[in-house]
């Protein structure tokens, strides 16, 4: 059977590829959203600290000979202490301040911290091998899927909803939720909005250095990595709603499978796909599919 | 009475000064080398700083300073984008009195600095980029592409291929002026050794993930999956072959420009058994090694690619030229440098063809296993010499209008 040329098998395939991909715009934009969401800040060193996780978990390795497993708990806290320096030292002086002064605060971050790496680095990347449990792959009659795209999946679908539930469902999301509404009243309760609002940045940052070393395997561990990617991020939690936890979890997986799509039918337009969803989702819904209208 | 006895010391040093330097015809008095490259992203460590290394390193080995010229060289970031390199060509032709730009990989940004160059009558020696267009149909009085081309790839590796069994090929092409021009030189060599090509997707610069573009090439059941596309795009596919399981299956992949630093990057378990084709390696002999042990200690131990080698020894022989004529002159200057046979320690000897094609040989080199590697920036065997009169694309073939 075949749909538009193309044979209902390889659909299947290019669907779980734009679904693979999509667990990493989900995972990422989801740090943005929580960031965005209970701290109001557009935090543009995403993509930088995404990176700083594929190269501490390149770092761990190669130093320290501290392999993958371990990577995928150290680099998180790791990244996500400097993430909670960052905010105390700087961003917490922001809070006050207009969107456009924490965008630009972070977004200088971020240029200044790719440099580095990229002068101590280069540009080409460096060498990250798979896992050996999750080395090779299954053959699922309509494509091959490597172990290691599947445990990047799962991983990311249990990480993506463990969050939602924390922050939707649970009295410590409560709080969270409370304080983004009203700090100075959730504070009269006796509870420490400050450090509530650092940890969650550092949270954030936390989920950017875990795609970050899940994703160290898969691409080469590159200075540009998270320069590449940051924007696409953007656009899916732009679409999804800003600050809006489930949506930006559906739309990455769901702009995932639009760019694979693109990818069978129009290749050509693959990287510019997802900005034109973005205008004309904006268009219509200008607070985003998931976003609720101030 | 003060004033005029300062003009008139004024006038003594500068007589004395003038006195040191010989350029009759040297504009301003300096020959200004602008290296035009990409400063940050993924063709950086390919070329990049590299190049402003190898081409300041040229500069010392010509002694031309010593012989009272002076020489300058600056360099810019045109980030891959040609709006961006033409602007920058422009300021410097127009405003900063740039003499000559050199390397500038990326064919998009070069096809537009050739014709930039053309207008203004200046020099323009191409390392870096690939596209065989710089010598055909787009061919320049003012231009000179030194390293290598897509034909000389296309020739090299895919006749090789070809040769070897691999007769049905899918592209997997980076999409603009240079994935084009690859692709479509290859199909060529594909086409005339007998071979078929069953499909082609083509991916847009720069990205990040080939995993559906590599599915498609598992679909079609091609022999080889030809991948006409350079730096970042060329290790990620590389890298995620591998993940795919595309080489186990059967099927072998034909990277059509890879340089040493992304061998480098991809580290050999990934790597080994690639074949190649490049016209410099480090490791060829003794005056080679001596250029990557120096080159390396001045660019953060990255050893020579091919388009480094390429961009010192076009500068050297820019400026033989510029010394003969006395003259920076664009137009005078690049004939001038085809007139004059080439000899440097990188190439060896060679020639510059009217079409402004630099004529060496090339090898098709095969990389290391780990096992046989001695140890970092050891990775090739040559496996074959392809002669300098047959490693290019024949003159009359290219459509350049110089040719007559």
């Amino acid at each position: 059977m075949e749909i538009f040329g193309i044979s209902t098998q390889a659909l299947f395939g290019q669907l779980l590829i734009g679904l693979i991909n999509g667990s990493f715009y989900a995972m990422l934009s989801l740090g943005l959203a929580v960031i965005f969401g209970l701290l109001n800040i557009i935090n543009f060193t995403h993509g930088a600290q995404y990176m700083m996780g594929a190269f501490c978990s390149w770092f761990l390795l190669t130093k320290f000979g501290i392999g993958y497993w371990w990577a995928l708990a150290i680099t998180p806290i790791a990244i996500g202490a400097l993430g909670m320096v960052i905010e105390r030292t700087m961003l917490a002086r922001l809070y006050k301040l207009d969107h456009l002064y924490g965008l630009l605060l972070t977004f200088g971050l971020a240029l200044i911290i790719q440099g580095l790496f990229r002068n101590e680095f280069g540009s080409s990347g460096l060498p990250y091998q798979i896992p050996s449990e999750l080395s090779g792959g299954v053959n699922l009659g309509f494509m091959f899927l490597p172990k290691y795209r599947a445990w990047v999946i799962v991983a990311s679908l249990i990480v993506c909803l463990a969050t939602w539930f924390v922050i939707e469902r649970t009295k410590l999301g409560a709080y969270l939720r409370a304080a983004t509404e009203n700090a100075a009243l959730v504070q009269a309760m006796g509870i420490n909005v400050p450090r509530m609002i650092t940890l969650t940045y550092g949270f954030g940052v936390g989920l950017a250095a875990l795609a970050g070393v899940m994703a160290a395997p898969i691409y080469q561990v590159n200075p540009l990595m998270g320069a590449d990617m940051i924007i696409v991020v953007f656009a899916v939690v732009v679409i999804g709603g800003m600050g809006s936890i489930l949506g930006s979890i559906l739309t990455g997986f769901g702009l995932g499978v639009v760019e694979g799509l693109t990818k069978v039918f129009y290749p050509e337009a693959s990287n510019t796909v997802i900005f034109v969803v973005m205008v004309i989702v904006l268009l219509f819904k200008p607070a985003g599919l998931f976003g609720r209208e101030q | 009475m003060k004033t005029l006895k300062r003009s008139l010391i004024g006038l003594a040093v500068a007589a004395a000064l003038g006195a040191g330097s010989v350029q009759a015809q040297v504009s301003d008095n300096l020959v200004k080398i602008g290296v035009l490259t990409d400063m940050s992203s993924l063709y950086t460590d390919l070329a990049g700083a590299g190049s402003v290394v190898a081409a300041k390193m040229a500069v010392e080995d010509s002694g031309i300073e010593k012989r009272g010229y002076k020489v300058e060289v600056i360099s810019a970031d045109h980030q891959n984008k040609p709006d961006v390199g033409s602007s920058i060509a422009r300021q410097w032709y127009d405003v900063d009195k740039v003499d000559v730009i050199v390397d500038t990989p990326n064919s998009g940004v070069a096809l537009a600095v050739n014709q930039i160059t053309k207008d203004k009558g200046k020099a323009f020696l191409v390392s870096g980029a690939a596209s065989s267009d710089l010598t055909g149909k787009a061919c320049s009085p003012n231009t000179i592409h030194w390293t290598y081309d897509t034909w000389m790839l296309a020739n090299g590796t895919g006749g090789a291929t070809v040769k070897s069994g691999g007769d049905t090929w899918f592209f997997l092409t980076a999409d603009y002026a240079f994935g084009h021009a690859l692709e479509r030189d290859t199909e060529a060599v594909v086409l005339k050794n007998g071979g078929k090509v069953v499909g082609k997707v083509r991916a847009p610069l720069n990205t990040q993930d080939f995993s559906s573009f590599l599915l498609q090439a598992q679909a079609s059941k091609a022999k080889i999956i030809g991948l006409a596309n350079a730096g970042g795009d060329t290790t990620n596919s590389i890298k995620q072959a591998a993940e795919f399981g595309i080489v186990k299956g059967g099927q072998n992949l034909a990277g059509l420009l890879v340089f040493l630093t992304d061998i480098h990057s991809l580290g050999l378990p990934t790597a080994q058994g690639l074949i190649v084709t490049n016209t410099f390696y480090w490791d060829l002999n003794d005056q080679t090694r001596a250029f990557a042990k120096r080159f390396s200690a001045l660019d953060k131990g990255i050893y020579p690619t091919m388009v480094h080698a390429g961009v010192y020894s076009a500068v050297l022989h820019y400026l033989k030229a510029v010394e003969a004529l006395k003259s920076d002159d664009g137009t005078k200057v690049i004939a001038k440098m085809k007139d004059t046979p080439t000899d440097d320690p990188l190439f060896g000897k060679g020639t510059i063809r009217v079409d402004g094609r630099k004529i060496h040989p090339a090898y098709l080199v095969e990389v290391k296993k780990p096992s046989e590697s001695k140890g970092p920036w050891d990775y090739y065997k040559i496996r074959a010499t392809i002669p300098a009169d047959q490693a290019f694309r024949p003159l009359k073939d290219g459509e350049c209008p110089l040719v007559k």
